[in-house]
């Protein structure tokens, strides 16, 4: 058994990548509720990370302190081997880190296009007296940008609404014009808290293509809370499993699957 | 033959001809009987005799439309520096008719003191710029997240700091805005219509032109930029322009010295059509009525409530005036306002109130 396997996903191969993103003992408080309780994991290069847990288990709290929304009061969080306590959200967001919301927030009086051209406000560099101009360097580097990012609509294949507010379109499209935001600022590591969270089976199809499509053409590193747990086994090279704010999993699919916490965790235990 | 019979005959009233002619015609109707009870003629004064007036003096109306432009043009100025702020931070911010009188103060004070005219105007450009950074740091960055309340008592707290430190600075006296300096045109164009003179003052053409000139340059800036938009993002959601890495900081001072430009180019037209002082703050306090009017987080709306108001209180006051007595034009734009309340409580143009139950 020294010559593992290799899986038709690479499974194993990523599994053993250079760890991008470490969480390390972090605990989180609001007042006197515990969100998270010393909890640690990494997240590897290339990989597709799950975070599940029933609801409640401190999920969309550990993206936060990941992004830098919530300061968690103890442990670190180590990004690109730099060690940082504290992490605020444009300072992530500057390095690397996309995320995407449980309830969609998008600009929802902007058009698809402006909300996607927000997510290159960080690759744009030019100056305040250019832009102010419109003019020379500034115009050349918003052409550019639009390309970029009507690319992503093609990837997306949001073309038809390219110029639509985006408070006007139907769930399932507002949640890919958010990837596309996401995406547009060209991410390192890409957070998605519940990519397909009150979708129909069509469209969680369509999201699952592109987070795998995301993830191999680009090697986005993603991590990802979902509920749907087909669609966690099939996605996720790894899992980890939250309850009540600890961690109570952690390893491939099979393992958590097969883990007797996960299964109590879910489906109750007689005390 | 029988299915035309049966069916019903066509109501006279779906014809919106007919329905307006049938309004006007209760109209005119009703205002025969009230003319002839009308003993003491005060429908007749109210309803009648101004509307005669203004036929019979077109060159007056024009006139007085245009100096309810002139002042709209004004109102609109100061309003858009609310609606600035107001939509960027969701602050409303009480100071902005202070931060006109400081920043004209500013500018005249600094040419009293030696400075050439033109250099003052960039010096200051530069303490609105401080000002802007200083009030990011020292009010709304330890204010994040409080309630909307505190923010709007923090920007009093601004207000009377501005007074008294623009007082201290450049002292209490009204002050000659320095129009001529700044090759701001002086005296009046007169102008031969409808038979009779109308004079139009050089500064309020200057003034609705430069305006114009800068509420299309702030549109135009807000449409097609990075930091346009990056504005109108968080406007629209605080916690999604953080996650694309919008720094909210540097959007409160972009946005709190762009309502310092626009709030230095009001003083500066304010100024030189009456003098500089503070009791230009009461005047700011006229956007009031035009936010209420034109909704708090519409740039069009700040726009058409100021000319709304200014043509509106000039008409009244030059008109209806006389009839109590003159002096309404301080109150009529708050009498309007409350009127709006009443119907349309978001304004004009503003963002429908939508309360999820």
């Amino acid at each position: 058994m020294n010559a593992e396997p290799i899986n038709v996903t690479g499974t194993l191969i990523r599994a053993k990548g250079e760890v991008l993103l470490s969480v390390e003992n972090i605990s989180l408080r609001f007042g006197g509720v515990k969100a998270i309780t010393d909890v640690s994991f990494d997240i590897r290069k290339g990989e597709i990370r799950a975070i599940i847990g029933p609801n409640g288990a401190g999920k969309t709290s550990m993206l936060n302190c990941i992004n830098g929304f919530y300061q968690p009061q103890e442990g670190q969080i180590v990004f690109k081997g730099e060690r940082r306590a504290k992490m605020r959200p444009h300072r992530a967001a500057a390095g690397g880190i996309a995320r995407t919301f449980q309830n969609v927030a998008l600009f929802k009086g902007m058009s698809t296009l402006d909300n996607i051209m927000t997510g290159r406000t960080l690759k744009m560099k030019k100056g305040f007296f250019w832009q102010a101009l419109r003019h020379g360097p500034a115009m050349q580097e918003e052409i550019a940008h639009r390309r970029v990012v009507e690319d992503i609509i093609d990837f997306l294949q949001i073309e038809h609404i390219r110029k639509l507010p985006v408070g006007k379109l139907p769930y399932g499209l507002q949640k890919r014009v958010e990837l596309g935001r996401a995406l547009a600022m060209e991410p390192e590591l890409l957070l998605l808290d519940e990519p397909m969270a009150g979708m129909n089976l069509e469209e969680k199809e369509d999201m699952c293509r592109f987070i795998l499509d995301v993830n191999n053409q680009f090697g986005t590193t993603i991590a990802l809370i979902e509920h749907d747990m087909g669609v966690v086994m099939d996605l996720s090279d790894r899992v980890v499993v939250l309850e009540y704010g600890r961690k109570i999993a952690d390893g491939t699919p099979d393992e958590v699957k097969a883990n007797q916490k996960v299964i109590d965790a879910y489906l109750g235990v007689a005390h | 033959m029988s299915d035309i019979a049966t069916r019903p005959a066509p109501s006279l009233l779906a014809s919106p001809l007919v329905k307006f002619g049938l309004i006007v015609a209760a109209i005119v109707v009703a205002l025969a009987i009230g003319v002839r009870l009308d003993t003491s003629n005060t429908l007749y004064a109210i309803f009648v005799d101004p509307f005669q007036q203004m036929v019979q003096a077109p060159d007056l109306l024009v006139q007085t439309v245009w100096e309810g432009l002139v002042s709209g043009v004004l109102y609109a100025l100061i309003a858009l520096g609310f609606v600035l702020i107001f939509k960027a931070s969701g602050v409303f911010n009480f100071a902005q008719g202070i931060m006109v009188v400081f920043a004209a103060l500013t500018l005249v004070g600094l040419y009293e003191k030696g400075v050439p005219a033109f250099l003052a105007v960039i010096i200051t450009l530069g303490v609105m710029f401080a000002l802007a950074v200083t009030i990011e740091r020292v009010v709304l960055r330890p204010l994040v997240n409080q309630p909307d309340i505190i923010l709007f008592m923090a920007t009093f707290g601004i207000t009377y700091f501005l007074i008294g430190f623009g007082e201290a600075l450049f002292g209490g006296n009204p002050k000659q805005m320095i129009a001529e300096q700044l090759y701001l045109p002086k005296g009046a164009v007169d102008l031969q219509i409808l038979g009779g003179l109308v004079s139009l003052q050089k500064i309020d053409i200057a003034a609705a032109l430069i305006a114009s000139l800068m509420i299309a340059a702030l549109a135009a800036f807000f449409q097609y930029t990075r930091i346009g938009r990056a504005l109108r993002a968080v406007a629209d959601s605080h916690k999604a322009a953080l996650s694309v890495g919008i720094s909210l900081n540097q959007i409160w001072v972009i946005v709190w010295f762009t309502a310092g430009i626009v709030a230095l180019i009001t003083g500066i037209m304010w100024g030189a059509r009456s003098d500089v002082s503070f009791a230009l703050e009461i005047v700011a306090l006229k956007a009031l009525p035009v936010l209420i009017l034109g909704g708090f987080t519409s740039i069009p709306g700040a726009i058409v409530g100021g000319l709304i108001i200014g043509i509106g209180e000039k008409l009244g006051e030059f008109y209806w005036g006389p009839l109590v007595g003159g002096g309404i034009e301080s109150w009529l734009a708050y009498f309007i306002a409350l009127g709006f309340l009443l119907f349309r409580p978001q304004g004009l143009f503003g963002d429908k109130i939508i309360e999820r139950i």
